[in-house]
């Protein structure tokens, strides 16, 4: 006992700052918020009994969704605008420019490359993680240890991007021709191929896509589980069916699995879209833009903090909004579609 | 800190972030400062302080103490606008190459003493079938900076305190002579063509982080005999295996100088401590930093730290090769802070971004400055 004791003294918890909770906070977030929205709704219903029995049903969900709305605006729509604005003006705030930031910005060598990256990730690494996801949903489903592949497979989900970055580094690893690879991807180059080592993350010709990889190797396990899920979903007699009437498993493949998971694999593949146009931490992780793989968010990031330029900024922040429009209204027609088949 | 709590009763509840841009312009902004701010890089302090976001610690210091135990440089590297915001805890040297002392000896070479011997004993080397040296540029989002040591102490050296104080202000433009001459002295001289000098080639300086730059010093063979870097490696060192021997498995000369009418110039750094509210806790830490006793406690610890402090004895320094830097930055005729540091943090990043595009391919230079040119217009502006 006097061991841990002593243990225990050595520890050096700084117990003041830990179990400093700031009581009052913590009891109007859990007691007065719940509070106040239920008088709200109180409150309010009785104003809505006063308008005619025809009107109430319109007037009510208003009420009800007037708050949320409220702070959407504030929160969300009003600094929308204002990055809008600023977009127009010059770095000094003071001048408007009109399209100025904007030519400037495309007419930059450098802005064209990062456009071009992100369309890269828009394109591959959604089409990446759904054929990958899709494929090991399929094969899964086949083989009696379906649970551990697939907990396996999605373990890296549970890593953040920095973490992963951190991981394929090793993966990536160069040294020189003298000397043995201690990266596996270059000792199988080297020892395998009988080739020289390649620099994954430096060389322009292969690191856009050693990046992407890494992204798609963390949300594979996440779109298999989805889509097994959807796979899971198809009744069996259908298939039993299709089997029966001669259908080979190609023809079962694209004429009912398919259209049946059609939405799942929408709603996935749209998620992964706007993952793409998010990137972020592994570009900044591994090369931090340099080498030609730059993208619109780490751009849009030197931009603010270390150029402190919030008129090119608010620009790329405008370019990034645009970009993500047509697959928001992609993804709500989607909504709509599958809501629309029930 | 923990002798600073003993004597003053003032708790210190510190923060690290590797983000510091990010984080103290947003606590800034937000008006919620912290007492005092330490940074490795000072562009985002001396921002600040032209802002007037920090305080001016003329009146807040006993300036008659300070004056007699700094040295004139290291007060007026912390001025900004004529007001005393910055001060150095600790200096660290950079632009000192490193080398094996048994490697050398084994193949007869000398330490250089100037830079035409410098060169010969690259040339003497290449000759002898070696790599006269290696050179490590991979810094996650910092890559490159080690190149631009190489080259802003060139700068410094071959044209003078002049020439390089304009230049990171912003004043003398990159595709200038001067500039562009040290560029080509460090690509020609150094590099050698595509980077022939250098152990690996450009491939290898771009993917080896700069920690990992000097493994091929100690090898038998040697991959490589030189690396240039600055005093804070040899913790890099320790973390080899084997483990080299500070004095027998490696010593260190420092960059000659490239012109003897800048005889004695070297580029230096240190971390600097600034006031970002004015509170009698936060004099008290400014104060601590700037004793004597402070400084001993973290040259001591060894790591590369100097002592700005002239007050501490060459005897605290645990090593003979921390103790030679000690007096290096003691002897040093003409202290210039690290340009990188000094101009704006865009500038800066365009800065490192060209060292990674010039070694990959050295012909590419003129597209490269007229680049860094252009990021010159605008990162001065606004920015003050």
């Amino acid at each position: 006992m006097g061991g841990l004791a002593s243990l225990v003294a050595r520890l050096q918890i700084d117990w003041e700052t830990l179990l400093t909770v700031n009581l009052p906070a913590l009891i109007v977030v859990l007691i007065a918020v719940p509070l106040v929205l239920f008088l709200y709704i109180m409150g309010t219903e009785l104003i809505v009994r006063r308008f005619p029995k025809r009107a109430q049903p319109t007037v009510r969900p208003w009420i009800w969704v007037g708050p949320a709305i409220l702070l959407v605006s504030v929160i969300l729509v009003y600094p929308m605008i204002g990055t809008i604005i600023r977009s127009f003006f010059d770095r000094g705030g003071s001048n408007f420019i009109g399209l100025g930031n904007y030519i400037h910005m495309l007419s930059d060598g450098g802005v064209l490359i990062v456009l071009r990256n992100n369309l890269l990730w828009l394109l591959l690494y959604p089409a990446m993680v759904l054929i990958f996801g899709l494929a090991l949903a399929m094969l899964a489903d086949r083989v009696s240890y379906e649970k551990p592949v697939k907990s396996l497979i999605f373990m890296p989900m549970a890593i953040s991007f920095v973490a992963m970055s951190i991981i394929w580094q090793f993966v990536y690893y160069y040294r020189p021709p003298d000397v043995p690879q201690i990266g596996i991807l270059n000792a199988i180059v080297v020892n395998l191929f009988h080739a020289q080592p390649i620099t994954w993350i430096q060389d322009t010709r292969f690191n856009n896509y050693a990046l992407i990889l890494i992204a798609v190797w963390g949300a594979t396990g996440f779109a298999m589980v989805i889509l097994s899920a959807a796979l899971k979903g198809i009744p069996g007699e259908l298939l039993e069916a299709a089997r029966v009437d001669g259908a080979n498993e190609l023809v079962v493949f694209r004429r009912i699995i398919l259209p049946l998971m059609m939405p799942t694999i929408v709603v996935v593949g749209t998620t992964m879209v706007i993952f793409a146009l998010k990137a972020f931490d592994i570009v900044y992780v591994m090369t931090a833009g340099n080498y030609n793989t730059d993208i619109l968010a780490r751009r849009m990031y030197a931009e603010l903090y270390a150029a402190q330029n919030h008129a090119n900024s608010s620009t790329l922040a405008v370019i990034l909004l645009i970009a993500v429009i047509p697959v928001l209204i992609f993804n709500v027609q989607q909504f709509r579609a599958v809501e629309a088949r029930r | 800190m923990k002798p600073f709590t003993d004597q003053t009763g003032v708790k210190i509840s510190f923060e690290a972030t590797r983000d510091l841009d990010a984080i103290l312009q947003t606590k800034v902004a937000a008006g919620n400062p912290p007492d005092v701010t330490a940074a490795p890089g000072i562009g985002t302090l001396i921002k600040m302080a032209k802002a007037g976001q920090v305080i001016p610690l003329d009146d807040k210091l006993d300036m008659s103490q300070l004056n007699a135990n700094y040295g004139a440089d290291w007060i007026n590297l912390g001025k900004v606008n004529g007001k005393l915001v910055n001060i150095y805890a600790w200096a660290a040297l950079k632009g000192l190459v490193w080398y094996d002392p048994k490697a050398f000896q084994a193949k007869g070479y000398q330490v250089p003493k100037t830079w035409d011997e410098l060169i010969t004993l690259t040339n003497k080397i290449k000759s002898d079938g070696g790599k006269p040296w290696c050179v490590a540029l991979e810094s996650q989002a910092a890559s490159g900076w080690p190149g631009s040591d190489w080259h802003k102490e060139i700068v410094l050296s071959q044209s003078g305190p002049t020439v390089y104080d304009s230049w990171w202000a912003g004043k003398q433009k990159w595709s200038s002579p001067e500039i562009k001459q040290a560029w080509t002295t460090w690509g020609q001289q150094i590099l050698g063509s595509g980077g022939s000098n250098v152990y690996g080639g450009p491939q290898y300086m771009r993917a080896t982080t700069f920690g990992d730059g000097g493994q091929g010093l100690f090898t038998n063979p040697p991959k490589c005999y030189m690396f240039n870097q600055g005093s804070f490696i040899t913790s890099f060192f320790d973390g080899y295996t084997p483990k080299p021997t500070a004095g027998t498995d490696y010593a260190e000369f420092a960059l000659p100088d490239v012109s003897s009418s800048n005889a004695g110039a070297h580029v230096v750094s240190g971390d600097a401590f600034v006031m970002t509210k004015d509170t009698p806790q936060a004099r008290a830490l400014i104060k601590y930093v700037a004793t004597a006793q402070a400084q001993d406690i973290w040259v001591k610890r060894g790591g590369g730290k100097i002592a700005v402090n002239k007050q501490v004895s060459l005897d605290d320094y645990p090593d003979p090769i921390s103790k030679a830097e000690a007096q290096t930055v003691q002897t040093t005729k003409i202290a210039r802070y690290d340009a990188g540091d000094l101009m704006p943090t865009d500038m800066r990043d365009a800065y490192w971004k060209g060292v990674l595009d010039f070694v990959q391919d050295q012909s590419k230079l003129d597209s490269i400055l007229a680049n860094l040119d252009k990021v010159q217009q605008t990162a001065y502006v606004g920015a003050s």
